[in-house]
Formats: structure tokens, C-alpha cells, sequence
């Protein structure tokens, strides 16, 4: 690998490869710390926000994220709410969207993939379980 | 390390005698570790201390907690993905055609470990369109270790366990809370028959029609590898399908398999059954790709297939 090079999310090695954006959405600042060191990892770009109203503030700017990490218990706007808003928006449907949260029963894994969640992590969680769910949904090689 | 070369070697002998696995010199550390917590458990001081008193005893009982404790794998659901959706979009619907007439499969999953890998093969054949309720699908999972074939049993994960290769969509379908645990649900848990088998030993199975033999081979010596494959051979109909794990291949073992690839999958027949007519392009395994990386949805369509990816009847 020469300088400046790096391997980014979609396996490609190069200066010039194009970054994937994730967007951690949590408002826990260690977990915003532990997702974005771990997507970076994995070569994603990586933006944060610390609740749903915010993170659909940075939307409204223009900075569209590849994949949203959302967590679900969050003030001002929950990670539920952010789902079903960003599914209201035609312009936002190439985003995809993946809860990340300690709401573990099965009603509130039915009711995020209802609203329009593409997947769903468990915490606690390894990064491994995070790669794989990337990898299921397509955004890691 | 606490272990030296003599203890390792009865280590290794013992493995090798109980399982025919091979543990080659380099693996001492793998020794150490795996052994540590048992040692600890059975109170001695270290791992050196665990194996003289086995050796100086003969305790059946520490013997076999030694050999479970080096022979158990770390497995997870769905692993590596394309052999499931080789089976589903390819091998389904080929055995699907060839037993029309019986409606009967029968699938082997040899080294299940704690169950992840049968009970993917249990949903994935609940979940697909050609398997009616007139078909019986039968999955047979073999382990040499007791205490994996319990927990496979069991049907019981804990939450890494889910969170690791398993579709948010399949996990409330098929899965239920267990306490904090989660548990597969009873028609898929009744798809899968677990018994003991020692791949190292006479089968004595009937005919299979597929063969799930991954990251297993690679335990093995050369020699043992050879026996194995003829063996599984001998028990898989003459136009099934055998997986191997990513890294292996039955290259330079047995010369009476075919490599055949669809798509990013790599699999086997039996020398003359050729490549089976491709099925129609099938959603992969899950939930499918998000928009963006997969085959779009329009959003109200995708809300649909949402809808009915968590439909507990899961038929489609």
C-alpha cells in the first residue's frame, strides 16, 4: 500500500476509493466513541448525532449517511421516531437503517423493522456482531 | 504455558485416539487455553497439574471433558453466508424437481457444534416457497461431543449468540424470548434430529441428499480427511450436494467430486451429476440488502416486504 491509500468499506484499496458515511446516532457519548471507532474500522466516514431531532437536522443539510446506527431510547426524538421519519422522505429511502439498543424484547424488534428498519443489534454487541450485520445488509464486502 | 512437550503429547494422543482430530506441535497454546478454565473449574493449580493426574489416573470423566474442551468450535448462524444461499436459491429447488415423487430430503449436518448451523438449514428450508407442507425435510445434526449436542438440544442462545449472523427478520420469526436468552421456536427445533457420531468411526446412516461437512475436515490428518470423504461419498445419493467449509476442498482427498460454483458459492456432487439448472434470481438469505446495496425496492413496496419478512407464519 502506498501513503494515503486505505482499504474503505466496500473492499476496494486505493486513495481514491469513494468512503461509505455511517451516522451514529446515540446519546451516549461512549457509545457514539465505541460505534464510531468501530465503523471507522471498517472504513467508513463516520458523523455523529447525539438524538433523532439532530440527526434529521443534519439530513435536512445535506449530509445523507450511508447507514444510520440508531439507538432507541434518546431525548427529544427517539431512534423509533427517527425511523419512521426518515421513512416518510422519499429522498432518504437509499439510507439504511439499523437499530442498535438494549431494547431486547421481541415486540420492539417487530415494531422497528415495521416502521422500516433494516436490521437490528442487540446491546451488548462485539464488533464482529456489528461487521456481520453489515455484511448481511450488503455495505461490507 | 505451563504445559511441557510430554503432556502435550498425551494431550494430543488422547485427542487424537478419542477423535482422530490432529493436534499438530504449534498448538500448544491452544492446549493452555482451552484447558485453563477446566483446570480451574476442577480445581487444580494449573493446566500441567489437570493432565498428570489424568495420566496418572486415567479419571474417564476429566479424559472426556479434555477432549470436548480441545474439539468444540466457535460457530455462528449462517456462517459465511453463500453455502445457505447456494441451498436455497440452488439445491432446494433442484432436489425439489429430482424428488417430486417421494418429497422427501434428507440433509446432514456433520460437526453441528452448539446447533447454529442446523438450525440455519431449518429455516432456511421452512422459509422457502417450494418446501409445502407435503414435503418432509429432515435434518439430520451429528457432533462427537455430548456437551454440544446438549446445547444444541436446547435450541437456547444467548444474546451475542443472536446478535452474530442472524437476520433481525428470522430472529423474531423463528426465535423466542427465553428469560434472557432466546430460544428457536418448536417447528424449527423439530425440523433437526441431533445424535453422536464420531466422524472418525463407521456412520451407519441411511442415504443422505445433502451434506454440510464444514470447518471440520481441516482437524484432521491427511490420512483421516481421505477416509472421511470417501465415507460421506458413500452415504450421499449420487446427485447430492456436499459443502465444505471456505478454506477446504476435496482436492488431492478424493477425486470423485466435482467443484461446481453459483455464484459466490462454492460446492460439490459426486463426479457425473453436473451442474443443476439454476433456480430464478431468489432474495438472499434474511432480509435482503438495504436500498442502497441491494436490489431496490420502491418504499411502499419495501414497507410490504417488511410486513411480511415479520409475519409469524412465514409462509410467503
Amino acid at each position: 500500500m502506498a501513503d494515503g491509500d486505505r482499504i474503505c468499506a466496500l473492499g476496494r484499496l486505493g486513495r481514491r476509493c469513494i468512503s461509505l458515511l455511517a451516522m451514529v446516532i446515540d446519546d451516549s457519548s461512549a457509545m457514539r466513541l465505541i460505534l464510531g471507532r468501530i465503523m471507522r474500522g471498517l472504513g467508513f466516514d463516520v458523523v455523529e448525532a447525539p438524538n433523532g431531532a439532530e440527526a434529521i437536522a443534519r439530513l435536512e443539510s445535506g449530509t445523507l449517511p450511508d447507514i444510520a446506527l440508531i439507538d432507541w431510547n434518546m431525548p427529544v426524538m427517539d431512534g423509533l421516531a427517527f425511523v419512521n421519519a426518515v421513512r416518510k422522505r422519499e429522498e432518504w429511502r437509499n439510507i439504511t437503517l439499523m437499530m442498535v439498543t438494549t431494547e431486547s424484547e421481541q415486540s420492539q424488534i417487530v415494531r422497528a423493522l415495521a416502521a422500516g428498519a433494516h436490521e437490528y443489534v442487540i446491546k451488548p454487541f462485539t464488533p464482529d456482531a456489528i461487521a456481520d450485520k453489515l455484511a448481511l445488509l450488503g455495505v461490507l464486502a | 504455558m505451563t504445559i511441557n512437550g510430554w503432556a502435550f503429547t498425551y494431550v494430543a494422543d488422547l485427542v487424537k485416539q478419542m477423535t482422530a482430530i490432529n493436534l499438530g506441535p504449534g498448538k500448544e497454546y491452544l492446549v493452555e487455553n482451552r484447558l485453563a478454565p477446566l483446570a480451574r473449574e476442577a480445581g487444580f493449580r494449573d493446566v500441567a497439574a489437570l493432565i498428570g493426574r489424568v495420566q496418572a489416573s486415567g479419571d474417564e470423566r476429566l479424559r472426556r471433558q479434555i477432549v470436548e474442551a480441545l474439539t468444540t468450535n466457535e460457530t455462528s448462524f449462517f456462517r459465511d453466508r453463500e453455502p445457505f444461499t447456494v441451498l436455497r436459491q440452488v439445491v432446494i429447488p433442484d432436489l425439489c424437481r429430482r424428488r417430486a415423487s417421494t418429497r422427501r430430503i434428507t440433509i446432514w449436518s456433520a460437526g453441528c457444534s452448539s446447533g447454529q448451523e442446523p438450525y440455519s438449514i431449518a429455516m432456511t428450508v421452512i422459509d422457502h416457497p417450494l418446501i409445502t407442507s407435503e414435503w418432509s425435510v429432515e435434518i439430520l445434526a451429528t457432533d462427537v461431543s455430548e456437551e454440544m449436542l446438549a446445547k444444541a438440544k436446547s435450541g437456547r442462545y444467548s444474546q451475542l449468540e443472536v446478535n452474530r449472523g442472524l437476520p433481525a427478520p428470522l430472529l423474531v420469526r423463528h426465535f423466542e424470548r427465553c428469560e434472557t436468552d432466546w430460544r428457536v421456536v418448536a417447528p424449527v427445533r423439530n425440523l433437526v434430529r441431533f445424535q453422536k457420531l464420531n466422524l472418525a468411526e463407521d456412520f451407519n446412516l441411511p442415504f443422505v441428499d445433502v451434506v454440510f461437512l464444514r470447518n471440520v475436515l481441516i482437524y484432521f490428518d491427511t490420512p483421516t480427511k481421505i477416509d472421511v470423504l470417501r465415507r460421506v461419498r458413500e452415504v450421499l445419493r449420487p446427485d447430492g450436494y456436499l459443502f465444505l467449509g471456505g478454506s477446504e476442498t476435496t482436492l488431492g482427498l478424493d477425486d470423485a467430486f466435482d467443484r461446481l460454483v453459483a455464484g459466490a458459492g462454492t460446492f460439490y456432487r459426486p463426479r457425473g451429476a453436473g451442474m443443476p439448472e439454476v433456480a430464478g434470481d431468489e432474495p438472499p438469505v434474511g432480509g435482503g440488502a438495504g436500498p442502497r446495496f441491494g436490489t431496490a425496492a420502491p418504499m411502499a413496496a419495501r414497507g410490504s416486504a417488511v410486513q411480511a419478512s415479520i409475519n409469524p407464519l412465514g409462509r410467503r
